[in-house]
This record gives C-alpha cells, structure tokens and sequence, in this order.
C-alpha cells in the first residue's frame, strides 16, 4: 500500500476549498492530500460533489475557494492547460472522426516531434493498453472496453503526472468492467503515476483504490484505505454507503455496555457515549453468527428466522430476535452454512453479535 | 493489458510541456468581444436606429410618437394597416388548414410517391415570392389565359395578393407541420386502437393534440411572412395598399423616413410576438416526446389514403402549375396572343440597363454571403456553445444572434437604411455597395444558421474541450481538426439555406442596392414596374432554376460527405 511509502510533502494538496451553484453548496470545507504514485477514489452518491472537486483539480470547473497545490506548485487559478494531467470521462470523448492512432497521438502533435517518434509512442501506449494493432480503426469500430482503453491511453500519452478518471468503467457491461478494472489497477501500480477515480460504485472503490474519499453532500465524510473505510466506518452514512448495515436503536447501559429492546449487548469499541444516551448500534450482516455458539458467547440470544432472500452464494435472512418484535436484523449465511445447519423459514436458533463487530453512532446522526 | 518488463518511463521531459504561447484565454476573449461587436454592429444598431427614428421628425428632432399618432389619424396609411390584417388573417386562415392535411397525408398515411409530393410542395422556397404573383397574372391577370374564371372579379387587389401569399406561404407551413406530425407516440395510436377507438376519436383526442404546437407555431409563421411580404403586393396588389409597400413608398417614394420607421415597428409587432410564441411552443413540444416514445409508422388504409393521395395530387399540381406556367411564359413571344417560343425575353438588356448584371450580382452576393455567413455563424456558434469563459458575453451574443428571427426583412432594411446612411456614421460609404448587402443578407438570415449550428454542435460529446485542455492543445486546433469535420454536413446545410435565401430575397435590400450592384430580385421588380412581365418571369426562373440546382447539388455532396469522405461514421 502506497501510504507505507509516503513522502513528506504530498504531490496535491487541497485546503479549504468551496463551490457554490447558486444557492446549492457543490463542496464546502474540502482538505485533502494525496501522495505521489496514490490511487485514490472519490465515493458518494450522485450529488456529492466528487465530480465537482474532480473537476475543479482539473482546473475545468473553478472553484469560488481555496487552494490547490499540485507538485509543490499553486495552480489553483491555473487554466487546464497550465496543469499536468490526463483525463478519461465516462464518455470517454474520443474525437469519432479520428482513427485510434490518431486519437492516442492528439496530445503528441503539436510538440515539435517527428511524425516517427509519435507513431513510435502511440504504438508504445496501444501495446501498454492491449491494443497493438488497432490503430487504423475508427472509435465506433472499436467495443466499449477498447474505446474506454484508447481513452486511457490517449490520457497517458502525454506522460502526465496526475491521471483524472470520471467514472471510467460505469458505462461498461458488468463482466467487462470487472476485467477492466483488475487491469487498469495493475497497469496503474506498474506506471506508479498518481491517480484520481470518482466513482459511485463502492465495490469498485474497495477493490481498486489505496484510499478512499468518501463524500457527502458537498463535504468530505471519512478518508481512509478500503479496509478502515469498510470496517470502521466513522459515520452512520460511511456505514450505510459502502457495503451492507443493520441499525438499530439502542440506549447506553454502562461502559461497553448497550440494550436494544429487551436485549442487552456488549460492544468492543467503548464509545464515549454517557449512560442513559440513545446512540445507534450498526452491523454488518455477514458478521451475525450462528455457528459455535456456546453458553458463555456473548451477545448470544434466540431469534427467528423470517424470510429468506436467495443471493447466489449466500443467503440473506431476516432475524426477529425472541421477545422483540420491533427490531429486524440482516444476517446473511453462506451457501454451506445454509445446507450443514438447515436453516429455513421459521426456525428459531441461537445467534450472536461479535462485540467487535458492533459499531456505536450517536444517537441523532444519520 | 499486454505485459512490458519496464514501465514507461513517466518524466520523459521532452515530452512535457511547452510553455503556453499564447494564452488561450486571450484568444478566446478577443474572438468573443470580436463576435459581440459583429453582432452589435450588423443587428442591434440598425434596430436603434429603425427605434430612434420613428421617434423623430424628418429634421431629426425628437417628438416622441407624434409620428404614431399622425400615422393612426392618416386615413390612407391606416386603412393599409387594415388591409395588411386582412391579407393575412385571411390567408393564414386558408393555407394552415391545407397545409396540416398535406403534411397530415405525407406523415400519417400510405400514398405513393411522398418525396414527389415533398420536393413538389417545396417549389415555392426557392424563387423570389413575387414569382407566384407574376404566375397568377399569367393565368388570371388582364392577359390571363383562365381569366373567364374570375367572373368578372379583378386579380388585382386582396384576391390576388392571397392567392398567390398562399402559394408562397405553403412549404413553410408545411415544413413546420411535417415536424410537428413527425413527433408523435406510436404507442399511444396503439393504445387507443386496442381499446377500441373510433378513427375520428383519434384524431380529435390524438393526432390534434400531438400536433397543436406545430399548428399554433405555424399560423404565426404564415401571418407574419404575409404581413411583413413585399414582393407579392408589389407586383399583383394594383391599388391595394399594404404596410410592406407603404414603408417602400414612404422611404423610397417620398423620402419620409421617420414615417418609414413606424411602418416598420408596425410590421415589428407580429413578428417579435411569433418569435415568441414559437420559443414558448418548442419548449413544449420537446417535452412532450419521451425518449422512449415510439415513432409512429402509418398502415395502409385504403380509403383514406387514396381521398388523401386525390387532395395531395390536386394541391401539388396547384403549387406546381403556376410556377410553370411562368416558366413557360417566359418563353413565349407574346402572351396570350402569340404563343409561339423564343428565348427573346432572357436578352435582359432591353429591358435593365445592366442586362444580365443583377444575376451575375445576386450569385456573387449569393456566393460571398454563403461563405462569409457561414464561417460566421459556425464560428459564432461554437464560441458560444463551446468555450467556456466570459458566460455574460456569450449569453449577450446569444441574444443578439436569435434576434434577426424576430425581425422582419423588411424592417431590417429599413434599420440598415437609418444606421448606415446616417451622415455621422463613418461606415457610411459601405452604403450601396455590394459588402452591405451582404452584411445584411448574413444579418438577415443569421438566427435560422445559428440554430442549426447550436443543434449539431450540442450533439458532440461536451468534454472534448477538456480533453484537449487536459493534452495541452489549444481549442483552435480542436475546432479544425475535431469540432468542424464532424459537423461538416450542418455547415453545408447553412451554407446552401443562406445562399438561396441570399439569391431569392427582395425585401431587405432594396433599400440598400446600388447602380452597380442592383441584384436580380430587385430587377425583376423593375422590369414589372416597366411592363416586362416575360422578362420579369424570365429572371425569377433563372433564379428558380439556380436555386434549386444548388440545392440538388447540397443533396449529392451530402451523400459524398456522409459516404466516402465520412467513413469513420460507418461501424
């Protein structure tokens, strides 16, 4: 991971930048660093601004405030063109009139090279992206994942030190954005170049990036790698957006110590929350247990097995603790688990919360 | 991803940046001022000048609207007004109805031939409109060869300027309705026959509701051509005095031009109001159309299709006849009395001074008014679709490019004359030349270019003026090698719309012409004035025949474009 080799000063840095349209606040209170040779994903919903702030490091969108750093040097009034970066949009925007050759060599031409050493790059590019022999073809000969990689190779073209990618895989089939993706990582961990990915797709974000951004309404909610963000989520919307979450209402009974409905539970991370206070307990469904439970298991109690939702590998079942008819819990139970136990529709059985597992909001957040 | 042992080498410095040369945010910035004050100098100052002054005296001194109120207590000018309002409603009230059944036949049924009948309907667009007065003197004028049937009535008058405002007025009414017929939900016509519908029930719950807005826009349309028309009243309304030949009179005639102004406001009025309905109607009707709408494809029905192929075949032959009529008639030695053929009426010099001159001059406005309009509004249009900076000075030529839409030939005319033969104007001595009639041609027929450009070019994908930043290369080559290629055809379509428009338009500049640079539209009004009604034929025809020409050539080229020069168009 990338952050274990950080250097002192990071390649951008961004402080306290703002964007209004109108009335609506695009981004507000932004301060992020990103290291030389990082890949970072910008994660929110729609309308959170990650493609804003893309944008406004571009320099195609100006921000109303702040500042923006790249390598040491203020461009944060800087046009495009006074930046160093290359950029894939969703779209892709290949020039259709233009063969693939000429599409990745469009950034080369007018730079005083010959005619031999660009033809000689463009090739370079086109074997680094899988496409040796394509480039006499147009753009609309090519399928969606070649025009997504020429896109990428005209990107990388001019050798920029910042790679800006606006949700390059959503227009793409599941299988092949899946292949992409794997590929577009390696390439960019074997380039070592600095990139950006906005994406909504938090399995992507997981999978692909050394730290994750994710935003919300306008502003930065947690940053982290894909691990922290996933299994120590810092708020209830972190948890709720990437992967799965059950949440349940719950009131502080002591330290460590928490009673949702008539269950009383103990949790691992001692959250500095007074006795008496409502907060808001989180898990995820696949950290609910059913196998091995013993007498001294803690958080151990019985519940019913609602309904069963079939998910291919795994199963998703809906929990109605005993004694408890408000509470509903998501808990999914692999393929294996489901056939050595015999799990089906209204059994009752022993469950349990692993305390670890167990996240504590405060009680108003959402 | 093919696998190299080496990674690229990342800062090859060759490779990086050369410094900016030229900032392009200054580029961009000139080009734009540059584009507003075009714009100003060709648009909005001639229309100030039309707007002060009407205000003033013939000493030009300001009076406020004294100059409106001694038009409205004129009983001769007003009573054109009148007859203007007339004309059109009138008319209006004819050719909508027809048209709506022709485009209705061409879109919604299953007669043969409907490119003929297209093509046939479009005849009128291409020659000057005086040409379908001059048609219907030919077959029920003074010497008209069906003059029994006019029963006594004259053609001279309201009779005639309607019947032939109808021949001109229909292609535009039909264009608007053929698109407005084409946006239709086939699944709603589905919908309503699987529920059992009567074919009336559909088409007063259906088809007339689907298609309101284009009725709606095409009525303002037809009634603001009719009013603001010159040609057609010039040549065939004898008497009849309109607002058009009013302004003519007034300007040229009695050198009244404070009285020529408020004529031309007059004619403002209809034309701002369509401008603005037709704007609230598009709105409508792009929202209408889901992007999931099924176009409509019409089944045989053999009842309605042929009553419908009858009424198609006599209206063709009713546009068409006239016009060949004319045709002919330019042709034969001495109408109705000597029909025999001679080419004597096209030695123009016995009847215009210049001989073949005007038409020389009309394809040499025609010409440079194509290539210089064109480059213009293309060039106008990206800047203001495509780059980015200054928005306030790019809504601002927005604006002034969707003006000349709302402003009539006639009335721009009239501002050209104001603003540009005024003494302290130092482009006064652009004055009866050739480059001001195309300035004025290029202002005239500006919006109908600008909205074909901004339509192509909002088709282009929007980020690859980002994506030519992000590669350092400025937008100027992206305009040369990306933006232009691609909407190459969208170029020739403004192109061939401003140069028969350029060829074909009396109303704006004959204010403007000059000794040398009298243009074939105007002689044609001339050579009537003077009793040549062959030889005033014969131009029209030369310019039909031009015009339409051109316009197959557009077609073929076309096709080139799209097939082989455009390969990459093909999967």
């Amino acid at each position: 991971m990338s952050t274990s080799t950080t250097p002192h000063t990071p390649f951008l840095s961004i402080r306290n930048l703002a964007k209004n349209f109108g009335a609506f606040r695009a981004l507000h209170d932004i301060d992020l660093d990103i290291h030389r040779g990082e890949f970072v994903c910008f994660l929110g919903p729609s309308g959170c601004g990650k493609t804003t702030l893309l944008r406004a490091v571009a320099g195609l969108d100006q921000q109303d405030s702040g500042t923006i750093h790249m390598g040491g040097r203020d461009v944060s009034h800087a046009s495009p063109s006074e930046r160093d970066f290359g950029i894939v949009f969703q779209s892709y925007a290949l020039f259709p009139n233009l063969t693939v050759a000429d599409n990745v060599g469009y950034g080369l031409v007018n730079r005083r090279r010959s005619r031999d050493e660009i033809a000689r790059r463009v090739n370079e590019l086109l074997t680094l992206v899988g496409l040796p022999d394509q480039g006499k073809k147009y753009p609309v000969q090519l399928s969606g994942g070649q025009q997504q990689r020429v896109a990428l190779a005209r990107a990388l073209a001019t050798s920029p030190e910042l790679l800006l990618l606006d949700e390059p895989l959503s227009a793409l089939d599941a299988k092949v954005r899946e292949r992409l993706r794997d590929e577009m990582r390696s390439l960019q961990q074997r380039l070592g170049v600095t990139t950006i990915m906005v994406t909504h797709d938090q399995e992507e974000a997981l999978a692909m990036a050394d730290r994750i951004v994710v935003m919300r309404d306008g502003a930065v909610e947690q940053v982290g790698s894909p691990e922290e963000i996933y299994r120590r989520p810092a708020t209830p919307f972190v948890a709720d957006f990437v992967g799965h979450m059950t949440f349940m209402d719950a009131i502080v009974t002591g330290p460590g110590k928490v009673r949702v409905d008539e269950l009383d539970l103990v949790v691992a991370n001692a959250a500095p929350f007074a006795v008496g206070t409502p907060v808001r307990l989180a898990m995820r469904p696949e950290e609910v247990r059913t196998r091995g439970i013993g007498a001294d298991t803690p958080n151990r109690f019985e519940a019913t097995i609602g309904d069963l939702a079939f998910l291919g590998s795994f199963c998703r079942a809906h929990l109605e603790p005993t004694g408890s008819r408000a509470t509903r819990i998501a808990a999914d139970f692999s393929t294996n688990a489901m056939r050595d136990l015999g799990i089906i529709p209204g059994q009752v059985r022993a469950v349990a919360f692993p305390p670890e597992a167990l996240h504590v909001f405060a009680g108003d957040g959402r | 991803m093919s696998d190299l042992a080496q990674p690229l080498p990342m800062a090859e410095t060759s490779m990086k940046v050369s410094p900016v040369r030229i900032s392009e945010r200054h580029v961009a910035g000139a080009l734009i001022l540059t584009l507003c004050a075009v714009l100003v100098l060709i648009i909005a100052l001639p229309l100030w000048a039309l707007l002060s002054k009407s205000l003033e005296d013939t000493q030009g001194k300001f009076v406020g609207f004294a100059n409106f109120v001694s038009y409205a207590t004129t009983p001769s000018l007003f009573y054109s007004l009148l007859n203007s309002l007339l004309v059109a409603c009138v008319t209006t009230a004819i050719v909508v109805p027809l048209a709506f059944l022709y485009a209705y036949a061409l879109r919604r049924s299953c007669i043969p031939a409907k490119g003929v009948f297209y093509a046939a309907a479009m005849i009128p667009v291409f020659a000057p409109s005086l040409l379908s007065g001059l048609a219907l003197i030919y077959l029920f004028g003074n010497q008209g060869i069906l003059k029994s049937m006019m029963m006594g009535a004259s053609l001279y008058g309201p009779v005639g300027i309607i019947a032939a405002e109808v021949l001109y007025c229909f292609p535009h009414a039909m264009l608007i309705l053929v698109t407005a017929l084409a946006l239709s939900d086939g699944r709603l016509r589905e919908a309503a026959d699987a529920m059992g519908t009567t074919r009336r029930r559909i088409f007063r719950t259906i088809t007339l509701p689907g298609a309101r807005y284009g009725v709606i826009s095409a009525t303002f349309v037809v009634f603001t051509l009719v009013i603001t028309d010159f040609g057609i009243p010039k040549v065939i309304g004898g008497q009849f005095s309109v607002l058009a030949t009013d302004a003519y009179r007034q300007v040229v005639g009695q050198q009244n031009f404070p009285m020529g102004a408020v004529v031309g406001i007059i004619l403002l009025v209809p034309a701002v109001l369509a401008f603005f309905v037709d704007r609230v109607v598009q709105r409508r009707q792009s929202a209408m159309l889901s992007a999931r709408a099924v176009p409509y494809v019409p089944r045989p029905e053999r009842r309605r299709d042929l009553a419908l192929l009858g009424f198609v075949s006599l209206s063709a032959l009713a546009i068409v006849g006239p016009y060949a009529i004319a045709f002919w008639g330019s042709f034969v030695k001495y109408w109705p009395y000597n029909l025999s053929l001679t080419l004597g009426n096209y030695d123009f010099s016995t009847v215009e001074p210049d001989g073949w001159g005007p038409y020389r001059n009309s394809l040499l406005l025609a010409s440079l008014t194509a290539v210089i309009g064109t480059a213009l509004i293309f060039t106008g249009a990206y800047l203001i679709e495509k780059v980015k900076l200054f928005p306030r000075l790019r809504a601002f030529a927005q604006f002034l490019a969707m003006l000349p839409m709302a402003v009539p030939g006639l009335v721009l005319g009239l501002g050209y004359v104001f603003f540009y033969n005024a003494g302290w104007n130092p482009l006064g001595f652009l004055y009866g030349t050739l480059a001001i009639l195309v300035i004025n041609t290029v202002a005239h027929f500006y919006t109908v270019g600008h909205i074909t450009a901004l339509t192509s070019l909002k088709q282009l994908d929007g980020e690859f003026e980002s994506v030519s930043a992000s590669l350092k290369v400025p937008f100027w080559s992206t305009f040369r090698r990306v933006t232009a290629p691609i909407c190459l055809p969208a170029i020739l379509d403004i192109a061939v719309y401003v140069f028969v428009n350029a060829l074909t338009t009396v109303s704006a500049v004959i204010f403007l012409y000059g000794a040398d640079t009298k243009l074939a539209s105007i002689a044609i009004v001339h050579m009537d004035e003077a009793g040549a009604m062959a030889s005033a034929a014969g131009m029209a025809s030369v310019i039909m025949v031009t015009a339409i020409a051109v316009k197959l050539l557009h077609v073929g080229l076309d096709q080139l474009v799209f097939g082989r020069l455009q390969q990459w168009r093909q999967r």
